[in-house]
């Protein structure tokens, strides 16, 4: 859980450079294919026939089936909506609370912010995963601990980076003259604040949600994540290794799946950093 | 100069505190009455199991508030009494010290490749920015940056185990079974550590000091041994501190994967077998890990940059 950089300056404005573009283009791909995929698709992604078993890419099967028969496309189809969908509540999860205590540690200072500081600290002494697979051993194989765990830990990045930059805007002259002006806070925060730090929230909005589904993917894949028969990418993975020597391409799909996923996302993330 | 000390030593007793506080509630929401457990543990579930237990909860002192029996258990911790695994009977801390052994093993050897690699690639690329180097060293960066530790190090086993046999796929004991593990953990380190190589030599190379040592005529080796290198490591060493956090979540991913015995792989199992005072016992050690490691490069950041002293 360290993709997420270090920066903390406002950027003047953000352009998407041409690997930001192309890191766009992936996630539209990748996102319709997540979203539309499962509702078009009719296969069940836990419909077993085992006169299908492993059956290979281009057949009846589009995208082959695993050892117990199951359409890949649909389990491929149905894990990235997984994939994409949990980062996304993740993220959520993670971002709301985060700028929210950012802007007000900020803007009250005093013993709120050296609360938030100690609680951000605290979070920050273990490496993220750890906390996570500490959360994990209360019940594994289950999405509670897993979301909490993964929000838990992501937050903090929010709420440093919101908290530094507000706090160098407030410092400034035009918030005094607002201020002065009789401007309440939250029209402050909302009009001189927020749309200054957007784009940055924005940047760790898409790192956090590339390492959610790092996170994800790998606890699921050693086995400590989400459990099968769910369609996760991760252990989806594992499940079909010990098939390797049969169908090699069958293991390298959901791979390259959630690599695109994470490409896709650290792209756009860099591409708006300018 | 001391202050980075006082603030590593707080955290170290924060992992110890939040790691304690976990697991004592973890080993308190197990199903079933805790004394009941232990009596059937140790004297077998027979008739007189209730007064057993009743002896067990007076003798351990489990009738006691909560909050007495949490501090006696932090104290436990800070005396590194981890008490006995719920699965082998065996002290945690007998099982840990042959686990932290090849743990850090790894992750020395994790570290001094990605040392020989990623600073390597990153010169090359800060030398000449723009040039076909930079340009190929920032597509490998981006692509194994994109890669979780457990697809590089499955692809790795596919390649080098299966399809052309070179080494081991698991297994501990010979240098030949830490090079894959090793060498996922590095790749993924140098993907991140090559690129802030690159930035900090191109900064130098085009600092004035750099110039100036050129133009007084020292030979173009001297330039970058004396008056490049150490300049340009002081980023890439104080970017290691941030990289121990991907270290210590790969040591983790990467013994399950490769079947090491090490710590990573134990914690994975105790939780999995939910045996808490192993989860607590490992989760400690690697905390501890990872503390250690960011202050040993807060110190060689501070041996690098005589800067630092002043102000710290």
């Amino acid at each position: 859980m360290s993709m997420i950089g270090e920066f903390t300056e406002a950027r003047a404005r953000p352009r998407l450079s041409g690997s930001g573009i192309f890191g766009l283009a992936l996630l539209s791909l990748l996102g319709s294919f997540a979203l539309v995929g499962p509702v078009v698709i009719p296969t069940d992604p836990a419909a077993q026939d085992f006169s299908a078993s492993l059956a290979p890419i281009g057949g009846d099967y589009l995208l082959g089936a695993d050892h117990y028969g199951r359409s890949l496309l649909a389990r491929l189809a149905h894990g990235a909506r997984l994939s994409f969908g949990l980062a996304f509540l993740t993220m959520l999860a993670a971002a709301l609370p985060g700028v929210l205590f950012g802007l007000v540690a900020a803007w009250k200072g005093g013993w709120i912010e050296r609360l938030m500081e100690l609680l951000a600290t605290v979070v920050l002494a273990l490496p993220g995963l750890m906390l996570v697979l500490l959360l994990l051993a209360f019940s594994p194989g289950n999405y509670g601990p897993l979301f909490l765990g993964l929000s838990l830990t992501l937050w903090v990045e929010f709420y440093r980076v919101t908290r530094a930059t507000s706090k160098t805007i407030l410092a400034q002259l035009h918030i005094e003259a607002a201020r002065v002006l009789g401007f309440g806070s939250g029209y402050i925060l909302r009009n001189h604040v927020l749309p200054v730090i957007a784009p940055t929230i924005a940047t760790l909005a898409a790192f956090a949600m590339a390492t959610a589904i790092i996170a994800v993917s790998t606890l699921s894949a050693i086995s400590v994540g989400l459990q099968p028969p769910t369609p996760e990418l991760g252990s989806m993975i594992v499940e079909l290794l010990p098939y390797y020597a049969e169908a090699p391409l069958h293991v390298l799909m959901p791979a390259m799946l959630i690599f695109l996923l994470v490409l896709g996302l650290q792209l756009v993330a860099e591409g708006d950093r300018g | 100069m001391g202050n980075f000390l006082v603030a590593r030593l707080a955290q170290a007793a924060i992992v110890t505190i939040v790691v304690g506080a976990l697991s004592f509630v973890l080993i308190r929401i197990l199903p079933g009455d805790a004394a009941m457990r232990i009596a059937a543990g140790r004297y077998g579930p027979d008739a007189s199991i209730t007064e057993a237990a009743a002896k067990v909860r007076l003798e351990l002192g489990l009738d006691r508030p909560v909050a007495v029996q949490f501090l006696e258990w932090l104290g436990n911790l800070l005396r590194f009494d981890l008490g006995h695994s719920l699965v082998t009977a065996a002290p945690v801390v007998h099982e840990l010290q042959v686990q932290l052994g090849a743990s850090a093993w790894l992750a020395a050897a994790a570290l001094t490749l990605s040392i020989l690699i990623g600073p390597a690639i990153g010169v090359l690329s800060g030398l000449r920015p723009g040039g076909v180097a930079d340009r190929l060293g920032l597509a490998g960066a981006a692509i194994f940056r994109a890669m979780p530790p457990f697809v590089l190090g499955l692809l790795l086993m596919l390649v080098f185990s299966k399809q052309l046999s070179w080494l081991p796929p698991a297994g501990f004991g010979s240098p030949r079974e830490i090079l894959l593990p090793a060498l996922t953990l590095a790749l993924g380190l140098a993907a991140m550590s090559s690129r802030v190589a690159r930035n900090s030599v191109a900064a130098v190379v085009k600092a004035p000091y750099f110039a100036f040592a050129r133009h007084k005529g020292l030979p173009e080796a001297v330039v970058v041994r004396r008056h490049g290198l150490r300049n340009a490591a002081i980023p890439v060493v104080s970017y290691l501190g941030l990289q121990a956090i991907y270290l210590v979540e790969g040591v983790v991913v990467v013994e399950s994967l490769f079947a090491y015995p090490g710590i990573g792989h134990a914690l994975v199992h105790a939780i999995i077998e939910r045996d808490v005072p192993m989860v607590q016992g490992t989760a400690l050690v690697m905390g501890l890990m990872f503390v250690a490691i960011a202050a040993l490069v807060d110190a060689i950041s501070l041996w690098l940059d005589p800067r630092l002293r002043r102000t710290a």
